[in-house]
């Protein structure tokens, strides 16, 4: 009795969570909804036996990925009032779509049945007498081994994919750019006079080492190009 | 069933199907807003992983929840990737709005 009062308990507040993940006014209110589901799903985990999912549940999606989403909703300075225009326009479409979809599915919830050989289909039939997490553990690292390094590459191409988009060389420091240095000639920077013996330095014109602007520094400040003077008053204060 | 598990396998199916419908229907009604549609494809995926979850316990197989893991892995992946060009994009054009993409219409 209990597990099923629990489970209409987290069902309904994460279904409440999950309509006001989508109907919010702002997205940071959004994103904390969004928190209240993924806790109210890791619950329903729980009960359906799979407690190493309802960890990493927590532990991944609570901890990292709903904390960036709040980082890039705070620190986009977006006017979301404005975003949130043609709500009205879109709305029958959507509902049209969503409840098709829904009484899709639920034709199908009500119609399908487990094929009498199913048992003998299953791929990893779970351990009896061990844990959930240590169950995972045996097969994911023996059977599962490829699938699992096939996961360690999606997750190091999006790390390398996030930072390469995100990455900005501003220039604000004075690099060191080997080719041009190498590149320099003697009289790209030095200039060798006759000068007139018992002259003296007179008449104004001691002469002074050329001077040649590296180029590169201050041209571009931002380097990826321009049409973003709107957002220039927000890069203001990195631009030491 | 198989398995065991306190709760029926079709009221898992239902919740995740009305999860589901949630997701779609907030790509739908925020039309304008990346990160909101990214928090709905979000949705979507945990009603999948929920689906996945419940036919695991229910057939008492463990692959159902090394699928789900790996669904969890993909869709983090997504996330890091749609932030990152939603970032990129708001630094080029100022906005986040989904109608002003349309630097590749030629």
């Amino acid at each position: 009795m209990a597990p099923t009062f629990f489970f209409y308990l987290f069902s309904i507040v994460l279904v409440l969570c999950a309509a006001m993940v989508v109907s919010a006014r702002n997205p940071v209110h959004s994103v904390l909804f969004l928190i209240g589901a993924f806790f109210n799903a890791a619950a329903l985990f729980l009960i359906a036996g799979a407690e190493f999912l309802a960890f990493i549940l927590v532990i991944v999606y609570v901890g990292a990925v709903a904390v960036l989403f709040l980082f890039v909703v705070m620190m986009l300075d977006v006017d979301f009032e404005q975003l949130r225009g043609g709500v009205q326009r879109y709305m029958p479409v959507g509902i049209a779509v969503g409840v098709l979809l829904l009484a899709e599915l639920i034709f199908v919830i009500a119609g399908w049945h487990v094929h009498p050989g199913a048992a003998q289909l299953r791929f990893a039939p779970a351990p009896a007498g061990v844990s959930n997490t240590v169950a995972l553990g045996q097969i994911i690292y023996t059977k599962y081994i490829l699938l699992f390094q096939a996961a360690g590459l999606v997750l190091l191409v999006a790390m390398i994919g996030a930072i390469v988009l995100t990455l900005r060389d501003r220039r604000s420091s004075r690099h060191q750019r080997i080719a041009v240095q190498n590149a320099r000639m003697p009289g790209d920077t030095m200039e060798l006079l006759d000068v007139v013996l018992g002259a003296g330095v007179g008449a104004g014109d001691i002469r002074r080492p050329k001077v040649t602007e590296p180029d590169g520094i201050g041209d571009d400040p931002h380097g990826h190009g321009g049409g973003h003077h709107k957002a220039e008053a927000h890069h203001a204060p990195e631009g030491r | 069933m198989i398995g065991s598990m306190p709760v029926g396998v079709g009221h898992f199916l239902v919740v995740s199907a009305i999860l589901l419908m949630l997701g779609v229907f907030g790509i739908f009604l925020n039309r304008k807003n990346v990160i909101v549609i990214l928090m709905s494809v979000e949705l979507i995926l945990l009603a999948v992983n929920l689906n996945l979850v419940a036919f695991a316990a229910a057939l008492g197989d463990l692959a159902g929840q090394v699928m789900a893991m790996f669904v969890l892995t993909v869709a983090a992946a997504e996330a890091a990737i749609g932030l990152a060009i939603v970032v990129v994009y708001f630094r080029n054009r100022g906005s986040i709005q989904v109608e002003d993409v349309n630097l590749m219409k030629g």
